[in-house]
């Protein structure tokens, strides 16, 4: 399991600046190691969609952001992310939690589970899912990509990956 | 006052301040009567003009940062204000062109005739709230608000337009937008 903190410093180190975004209990530690720092800036989110639209200003204003959410936010911010990030190409790091991964969570999470990958597919985002081993490489992977292409990418965490 | 006129106005005492202009009507008036690279137009994203200037202003620390927003917009995304409220970025001027109605898609109303979106933002924590409805007391109110700090709403009501929409749209290609937009932070 990676250490939430260890998890931070790694966005960090890699260039990541700007963090905003909606809670979900798997990066409930994560959130409060963006929040501590004081070498970065994390900013509560209202909504998902909000977080988007905050870290599209924030990139403008010349900050690599990363927004982050539960999957159920996706439905919140298809949205702006297709007629904003990705029209305009502004680019930003999406960590999504994975609830309802392979059927196994509260009812709600059921649907959202069986369908966020292909959901981000569809409308032409590139994804990735965390695991114990690939996390350096994966955020370093999202930066350039971020800075290459100029594109929203998101980068999938499913419970127990993270402390 | 309508939309052109009150647009007019507040653009021609523009000087550096950058504008995210929220979509529709707001950002087409805006563009036809000073196109400028500070402008920022949003053409989708319905409701996050508001969201997008708060990220500027929270990163760009220097410059005032103003949105162009409408009633609808605003409307659809109240927890913004709550967020600028409660974040109180000091460089973040909020101008709301309040027609009552969706005009960009034929005039269907809003719920701002019945609710006083500046008194959500004084609620909120905006440090200045304040309604104008002529042209003299937008040209007092602006003068003052881009010398003062805010965050800070003012709420511009306007009339409705009657019939077609003889107004153009922006031009430029959104990646242009944001380039030109960029550009003008560095």
């Amino acid at each position: 399991m990676i250490r939430s903190k260890d998890f931070a410093d790694e966005l960090v180190s890699s260039g990541f600046n700007f963090f905003t975004g909606v809670p979900c209990s798997i990066i409930g530690n994560l959130i409060s190691e963006l929040t501590d720092r004081s070498d970065v800036t994390y900013i509560p989110a209202v909504r998902e969609d909000v977080a988007v639209g905050i870290a599209s200003g924030a990139y403008m204003a010349g900050k690599i952001p990363v927004a982050l959410m539960q999957n159920s936010g996706i439905g919140q911010c298809l949205n702006a992310l297709t007629s904003l990030n990705l029209i305009y190409e502004l680019p930003c790091l999406l960590i999504i939690t994975w609830r309802g991964f392979n059927g196994k969570d509260a009812p709600e999470h059921i649907v959202m589970g069986e369908t966020c990958d292909t959901l981000l597919d569809t409308i032409g985002i590139v994804h990735h899912t965390l695991s114990g081993d690939n996390a350096k490489e994966l955020i370093t992977e999202s930066f350039n990509h971020i800075i290459e292409r100029k594109t929203p990418i998101a980068l999938f965490l499913k419970k127990g990956v993270i402390d | 006052m309508n939309c052109r006129e009150a647009v007019k106005t507040v653009t021609a005492i523009l000087q550096d301040q950058l504008v995210v202009c929220a979509n529709g009507i707001i950002s087409r008036e805006t563009f036809t009567a000073r196109d400028r690279v500070e402008n920022f137009y949003m053409i989708g994203s319905m409701g996050l003009a508001s969201s997008i200037g708060l990220g500027v202003a929270l990163s760009e620390n220097v410059r005032k940062v103003i949105v162009f927003d409408g009633d609808g917009n605003v409307l659809m995304n109240l927890g913004s204000l709550a967020m600028v409220g409660a974040l109180q970025p000091k460089n973040f001027l909020h101008i709301v062109f309040d027609n009552e109605a969706y005009a960009s898609t034929g005039n269907q109303p809003t719920c701002s005739n019945m609710i006083a979106l500046e008194n959500i933002a004084k609620s909120s924590g905006y440090l200045y709230a304040k309604r104008v409805t002529d042209k003299k007391g937008l040209i007092k109110e602006m003068s003052q608000l881009l010398e003062s700090d805010g965050p800070s709403l003012l709420l511009v009501k306007i009339s409705r337009y009657v019939g077609e929409i003889d107004i153009g749209r922006v031009t430029h290609t959104p990646n242009q937008i944001k380039e030109r937009f960029m550009s003008a932070i560095k």
